[in-house]
């Protein structure tokens, strides 16, 4: 089939793009954002016993201080960032893995919210959300979230804030 | 409607001239199906005849006059008792007597002005017929025929291109650009976006084109947002320097020209939204505005009166 080379019209021609540098399309992405939630351990005994989970951040945004960091967090401190994101952020937070009321209660055949399954499926359910939460351009403003996750320990009188200029 | 089935009635049927040679259009009624009518312009006569059939052979039909009216008007769905009559012609085809037999009168509305276009939406509607009433002391008898009018343009002296950059700061910086900002109805958007700053994981990039009708005005101002078309255009994870072409061909969308503030009653505008969605579904848009507008055909006949004719297609 013969064509005739026809030079591209001008009303539908291509718009000139840039060229992109190849350190540009090699480089490492600067959205790289990981959050894991793992190692679970029950600490203490008896009716004082609390399962806290290891929250490790690996990232290249500018806007986290740290680029590699691991705090212990324990659900009622995911509990407290929800609350705090709630109040201040504009955003829709995710919700997190179920309380577990019924698993609280006294005279089960299991461990209750100890039991390792539980505790397996609890830890899958704060991950989605600590990574839903963190990668949200205006939960990153919030000085919750940056405390929660690169602080050792979460001051509960803290004055809550944002980090970036509006 | 007469009683018991006494006394004369008539069917009415309104022909056009020049139907043979003149073209169709179609346009959505209000219940989405779609009608044909003749297609006329901006200052183009409006002539044909009108037939009078009897029903009842033998009777006469006793009438207080006949006259032919050429009416455009715009309705607005929530206000239905009120039409807004932009144009209003009447012509009286005989005065008041009787019709032994049927009879044909010729009409010719000469040179009418049609300022805007036929128009049926989600919540208003813009149309232009014929309506021949026999007036009877009892009951009229009337009948409408519609017909259909584009309003046309030609290429905009001034037709830059919309370029702007955009973003969250310190998260996502864009900077798109389409090379004009008036389309014609067959036109394609031919454009481009090129990523300045991506600290968020883009999941795929769109493009959609919302048809925006705007009824009322003031307090009472109703916006309907329909999309008209979304077009993936980017699948996967840009990163920064790269740039993302965009062609879009308008034909095959059920499009109409821009039409804003027709007789202060409604507005008809088209956005093109720029859409990118990231890994945990977060949306992030930018919309704007273009300017659409009919362009005539090469083979279009030539019409009575003055207006701007469009250049032959390039």
């Amino acid at each position: 089939m013969a064509t005739e080379e026809k030079p591209p019209q001008d009303a539908t021609r291509r718009l000139q793009p840039k060229k992109q540098t190849l350190d540009d399309a090699y480089a490492v992405p600067a959205n790289f954002l990981e959050i894991d939630v793992l190692n679970p351990i029950t600490h203490g005994v008896a009716r004082k016993r609390y399962t806290d989970y290891e929250v490790r951040m690996r990232t290249n945004l500018p806007v986290f201080k740290m680029k590699e960091l691991s705090v212990r967090r324990r659900y009622s401190d995911f509990e407290w960032l929800r609350n705090e994101l709630e109040r201040d952020s504009k955003i829709v937070v995710p919700a997190l893995p179920g309380k577990a009321w019924i698993r609280q209660l006294p005279f089960r055949g299991d461990e209750g919210i100890f039991d390792e399954e539980f505790i397996e499926e609890r830890k899958k359910g704060l991950e989605m959300f600590i990574n839903k939460v963190a990668g949200h351009p205006l939960a990153q403003n919030e000085r919750c979230l940056h405390m929660f996750l690169q602080d050792p320990v979460i001051d509960r009188n803290y004055v809550p804030g944002k980090i970036r200029n509006s | 409607m007469s009683f018991f089935g006494f006394g004369q009635t008539a069917d009415i049927d309104i022909i056009l001239s020049g139907s043979d040679t003149r073209k169709l259009a179609e346009i959505k009624t209000e219940d989405g199906k779609k009608e044909k009518h003749y297609l006329y312009y901006d200052g183009e006569s409006v002539s044909g005849k009108v037939n009078i059939t009897l029903k009842k052979p033998g009777m006469k039909l006793e009438h207080q006059g006949i006259k032919i009216e050429f009416i455009g008007q715009i309705e607005l769905y929530y206000d239905r008792g009120n039409h807004h009559e932009f144009t209003s012609l009447v012509k009286e085809l005989v005065r008041p007597g009787e019709l032994a037999q049927n009879t044909s009168y010729n009409f010719d509305f000469v040179n009418v002005e049609k300022p805007y276009e036929s128009y049926t939406g989600s919540n208003v509607r813009l149309r232009y017929f014929l309506r021949v009433t026999i007036v009877r002391r009892l009951s009229d008898i009337v009948k409408e025929s519609d017909i259909i009018v584009h309003t046309l343009a030609s290429y905009p002296e001034m037709n830059s291109s919309i370029k702007m950059e955009v973003g969250i700061e310190d998260c996502l910086h864009i900077e798109f650009e389409y090379n004009k900002s008036k389309y014609h109805l067959k036109d394609v958007i031919v454009g481009k976006i090129y990523f300045l700053l991506v600290r968020i994981k883009i999941k795929h990039m769109e493009i959609a084109i919302i048809k925006r009708e705007t009824t009322g005005s003031g307090p009472n101002t109703f916006n309907e947002n329909e999309t008209i078309a979304k077009y993936e255009i980017m699948d996967g994870a840009p990163v920064r320097g790269e740039s993302i072409p965009i062609r879009l061909f308008l034909a095959g969308y059920d499009l109409t020209p821009t039409m804003k503030d027709i007789n202060k009653k409604f507005s008809v505008r088209y956005y093109l939204n720029l859409v990118l969605v990231d890994e945990e579904e977060r949306r992030y848009f930018k919309q704007q505005e273009i300017v659409l507008w009919r362009k005539g055909e090469k083979t279009r006949k030539p019409i009575q009166q003055p207006q701007s004719v469009p250049p032959e297609n390039k």
